[in-house]
């Protein structure tokens, strides 16, 4: 007992170094799991209300970039809309009953006030949280594309899984076919994503552009996602298909948190199968 | 006393330097010096490295939250406050050190630089291991160290060098 005591004493510093190791390791295991609640986080009273201040100062410099951004949806969303005045003047009138066409999806105005993109596990924190309705694996987008999933939310703010992060694993597919793949990130350039497990048959060019899939309950169908700048092929399947982002993941400033309406019923759906 | 006030202003500067400005450089797009060492390398040496070894577990801890990356930053600052003693005992090749009036600024110069960049390198090398985590990565791993030390090293000479100018 008494060498065990004098043991302890003679490598306190070192046990003591030890423990805190570990701690700190766990905390990295824990951070690199997805789906679980996590202790470090950013989206805390006190990281958020700081990168809140910061974020107020910084806004001003990409002013320019996000009134642009801001300026073309609205073209786009306006061109939509002139679209089906022309259609309704040369067909009889028709009303729907809007009890019928039940709203899926509903967007959240927010806010990124921490953007990372030079790591290998990139998060995001938003200025949006529980009081506003935000909840962990929401869609955030903005108006060029999808920028990640929402992760530990706290009141006031959230942390974003980014897009550029390992963990990051999103259904798309092709514009011009239904042929489905998966969006990942290999971790060096930015702005260049993967497309996986796409089947040989689908037949792409570079130049084809990538939209959301749409088969997950988290993002609609039909966002912009990237267009494709490489192919490799190798035993007759492809290797790896390189994207190129429509987004510039270093300047997001305003974005939409999606909520999707039918996302229980789709879950519970599914949970009864299993 | 002064002491204590002197320490916990430079450890909460240190943070919101890091935060506020390095984090945000990103040199040749992925190259953030991390000045916020410089508080293990200035902490005050004593026979009781208890203290030392908290405080760079919560220093390293306050950054991983803020960038979201776990405990790597903690883990890698507690590596290389564990390791300031022996390595201090080695480079001055003596056993045994006169805790109340050393002071780290008033090393010879080229010892002084060793120490400074074996403890950033050792720290980044941590750092950047474990945040890979492969062995296939090692070459992202071991430019990534060497860059960022290179940054990091010039950063901490200079504020040692204003830190000692507005002493005196």
């Amino acid at each position: 007992m008494q060498q065990i005591i004098s043991f302890i004493i003679k490598y306190k510093y070192f046990l003591f170094f030890l423990l805190l190791e570990t701690l700190a390791l766990t905390f990295t295991i824990q951070s690199h799991s997805f789906h679980k609640s996590k202790f470090v986080n950013s989206a805390n009273i006190f990281t958020g209300g700081i990168y809140k201040r910061i974020n107020n100062f910084k806004e001003y410099t990409n002013l320019r970039i996000h009134n642009n951004q801001l300026l073309e949806e609205n073209v786009r969303l306006k061109n939509r809309l002139s679209k089906q005045f022309i259609d309704s003047t040369s067909n009889s009138i028709s009303v729907n009953d809007s009890v019928k066409y039940l709203q899926k999806y509903s967007y959240t105005p927010g806010k990124i006030i921490n953007n990372q993109y030079h790591k290998k596990y990139n998060y995001l924190t938003l200025n949006k949280g529980i009081i506003d309705g935000v909840k962990p694996d929401q869609g955030v987008v903005n108006s060029n594309g999808i920028i990640g999933i929402t992760n530990t939310i706290s009141n006031n703010y959230a942390t974003v899984l980014s897009i550029l992060n390992e963990n990051s694993k999103i259904n798309v597919k092709l514009l011009n076919s239904l042929h489905y793949g998966t969006l990942i990130w290999d971790g060096k350039d930015y702005n260049v994503l993967q497309l996986d497990d796409l089947p040989i048959q689908a037949n792409i060019k570079k130049g084809d552009t990538i939209i959301t899939g749409g088969k997950s309950t988290i993002f609609p169908e039909g966002i912009p996602v990237g267009s494709i700048i490489d192919i490799f092929k190798e035993n007759n399947s492809y290797k790896s298909i390189n994207i190129k982002l429509f987004n510039d993941m270093s300047a997001i400033g305003p974005v939409n948190i999606i909520t999707n309406f039918d996302k229980e019923e789709i879950n519970q759906l599914e949970e009864n199968l299993n | 006393m002064n002491d204590i006030i002197k320490n916990s202003l430079l450890f909460i500067s240190l943070i919101l330097i890091q935060i506020i400005v390095l984090n945000n450089i990103l040199f040749l797009g992925y190259i953030n010096p991390l000045l916020y060492i410089l508080f293990i390398i200035v902490f005050p040496l004593r026979r009781d490295r208890g203290l030392l070894l908290i405080l760079s577990f919560l220093l390293g801890l306050i950054i991983d939250f803020f960038l979201d990356s776990g405990g790597t930053n903690a883990a890698a600052t507690v590596g290389i406050a564990y390791l300031r003693l022996p390595l201090l005992k080695a480079l001055m090749r003596k056993s045994e050190i006169d805790f109340p009036v050393f002071k780290v600024s008033k090393l010879p110069f080229t010892t002084l630089i060793y120490f400074i960049a074996i403890l950033t390198f050792t720290h980044h090398l941590i750092l950047f291991s474990i945040e890979y985590f492969k062995f296939s990565e090692i070459t992202i791993i071991l430019s990534r160290t060497i860059l960022t030390s290179i940054f990091t090293i010039i950063l901490i000479i200079f504020s040692l060098l204003l830190m000692n100018k507005s002493k005196s």
